[in-house]
């Protein structure tokens, strides 16, 4: 199977996902290939071709200086019905939310979107990825000619199993014109300066939306303060405003490995569990026994917050005077 | 302006989800249904546009005859008509199918802006605005957390990683995805409700299904990265268990 890697980078540099991706189509592929797109990306190329692949493409153009996703999408039609591979596969970031869709369409197909395993049958494109915000698995089949397009999500696919090599770089020069870039895109920015850095934190304790209303936030506040934690939150509870955005943990908030991150009435949504997979011990109260939470956690409490949390607090108090 | 949203009703959030008995999909006959959220976000920045530009908001749902419950809400918060293009057999489409549906009513209204969620939360795939966007040849954008109009343009904030985001401007008609949390969800008054009645849903069945080109095989409980402890008992058994380990093992009280 011939299968194609086509590799995010931002700000002159690789995604960390680009290479979980290229991992995924040496395990996959029997011809393995890579593209990356942009307007002066020899170097990204040469970094990439230095695994093992049979060729990277450089999809080169000025017109790709900054990624569009028309652009993008008009550059990668044409690279695919050069080489015709059976399989395109992305990381899934919010670049390829952002085109991956359109690009299948343009070949009549639906891309198999934050892939989480392959498999179980070889032989054909079957996917394993998550459903109802990772409460159940399912195991999702492309069906007909290629090209298939499935995007992975991060931290499926190992990187150590990377194998070196030397690629064959490839320029690619697409055929674009400015009036088919609708979009126009600034630059990109970030709000105001964080005042709070949960990456520093050694313990922490993260509140859901199981909490239910802002008013009940001291309930998870008081563990933090027996703990000396710091409080952090879900994505919907600063959302609300019940917390400041700052506390946000998950891929649009702050990633954290803390000794100690304490997760209450939060369900384990992939967005989330990136920001904090990391750290070293891991809790979760949940009233859910099958929250996802569940399933990265080290030790759990099934029950009700609102009685789970003061007790733990007591206890901690208790051992810790 | 003219603002078509399009709506997909999914399980109430923290349903109990069995598997059915084919293995490849939820049994949905004792459950209950809702907006899916971020098309509830999408509903409302279509309303507050309106607000402020006026013209019309369209909600447009493909679902079985129940999503009429969810429509009838849409148009309780103030959208001034719906589509409910009806299909008993929502599973026999991809995202794809499910995209030509609507581009096919979405067309006939020649809308200036459509909105939908940047993804649904039974399936996830986060495509169908993409690829309805593709299907009628318009631009679009997504994980968007603010629309400005600007004349016959928009100027939208999308979301990127780790806090960062950025501008992005594109001629109208245009389709956007939008974000959980860009505003603030009004309910629907009693005044609302009372309207909602007498506003027109059009109903159209659906075409049927073409051969999906991705299929779900199978579906089944994830399985487990970690076997986590889990203590049981009363909450302060449960509570003084788990310190216990958290000072001896895990160490780090
Ligand atoms: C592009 C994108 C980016 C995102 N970025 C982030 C991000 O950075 N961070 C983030 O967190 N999310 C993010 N999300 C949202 C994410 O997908 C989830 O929607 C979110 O994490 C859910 O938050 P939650 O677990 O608090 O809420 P829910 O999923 O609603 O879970 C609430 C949990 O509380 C439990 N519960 C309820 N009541 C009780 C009780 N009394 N006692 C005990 N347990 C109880 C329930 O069983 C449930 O498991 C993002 C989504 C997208 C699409």
């Amino acid at each position: 199977m011939k299968v194609l890697a086509i590799l995010e980078h931002n700000a002159g540099r690789l995604h960390r996902m680009s290479w979980e991706c290229l991992a995924a189509v040496q395990q996959l592929a029997s011809e393995a290939e890579a593209a990356l797109v942009g307007s002066s990306i020899a170097e990204l190329a040469r970094e990439a071709a230095a695994k093992q692949a049979a060729r990277v493409w450089a999809v080169e153009h000025p017109l790709l200086e900054n990624y569009t996703a028309d652009g993008y999408t008009a550059a990668l039609e044409q690279l695919l019905r050069k080489t015709t591979p059976d399989l395109v596969l992305l990381p899934h970031t919010y670049q390829t939310r952002d085109f991956a869709p359109k690009l299948a369409t343009r070949f009549g197909r639906a891309l198999i979107s934050d892939a989480i395993a392959a498999g179980p049958e070889s032989g054909s494109v079957t996917f394993v990825r998550q459903f109802f915000q990772g409460k159940l698995s399912g195991d999702v089949r492309a069906a007909g000619p290629g090209p298939h397009f499935a995007s992975l999500q991060a931290g499926a696919w190992r990187t150590d199993a990377l194998a070196a090599g030397s690629a064959t770089i490839e320029r690619f020069a697409p055929q674009l014109d400015a009036a088919q870039i609708r979009q126009t895109p600034e630059a990109p920015f970030r709000e105001a300066e964080r005042a709070v850095d949960l990456t520093a934190a050694e313990l922490i304790v993260s509140v859901g939306r199981g909490i239910g209303e802002k008013d009940r936030i001291p309930v998870v506040e008081d563990l933090a303060k027996a703990l000396g934690a710091e409080l952090a939150a879900s994505r919907p509870i600063c959302d609300a405003g019940w917390l400041p955005m700052e506390r946000q943990v998950g891929s649009s908030g702050q990633t954290v490995s803390p000794k100690l991150y304490l997760a209450v009435g939060i369900s384990g949504a992939i967005q989330h569990l990136v920001g904090m997979k990391g750290s070293k011990t891991i809790v979760a109260i949940n009233k859910d026994a099958n929250a996802p939470i569940f399933e990265v956690a080290d030790y759990g409490i099934v029950g009700d917050l609102f009685e789970v949390v003061p007790a733990l607090a007591a206890e901690i108090r208790k051992v810790k005077s | 302006m003219k603002i078509l949203v399009a709506i997909k009703q999914v399980p109430v959030r923290d349903s109990p989800l069995r598997v059915n008995a084919a293995g490849n999909w939820i049994a949905e006959d004792d459950l209950s249904f809702e907006i899916n959220e971020p098309d509830a976000y999408a509903l409302e920045e279509a309303l507050q546009l309106k607000e402020k530009h006026s013209g019309e908001v369209i909600a447009i749902c493909a679902g079985p005859a129940r999503a009429q419950q969810t429509i009838r809400e849409a148009l309780a918060k103030g959208a001034d008509r719906a589509i409910h293009i009806e299909t008993g057999n929502l599973a026999a489409f991809d995202t794809l199918g499910i995209a030509k549906l609507l581009a096919a009513e979405a067309g006939s209204e020649s809308p200036d802006l459509i909105l939908t969620g940047l993804q649904s939360d039974d399936l996830g795939y986060g495509q169908t605005g993409v690829v309805l966007a593709e299907l009628m040849g318009l631009p679009h954008s997504t994980i968007i957390m603010q629309v400005e109009v600007k004349g016959s343009a928009i100027r939208v904030k999308r979301e990127l990683e780790d806090g960062w985001f950025q501008h992005i401007s594109m001629p109208l008609p245009a389709v956007l995805t939008i974000q959980s949390g860009i505003n603030k969800l009004r309910y629907a008054t009693l005044m609302g409700i009372k309207k909602a009645k007498t506003k027109e849903i059009r109903r159209v069945s659906a075409a049927a299904p073409a051969e999906p080109t991705v299929r779900i095989e199978k579906i089944y409980a994830p399985q487990k990265a970690k076997q986590a402890q889990i203590f049981s008992g009363d909450p302060k058994t449960a509570a003084a268990a788990l310190v216990e380990k958290l000072k001896f093992e895990a160490r780090v009280l």
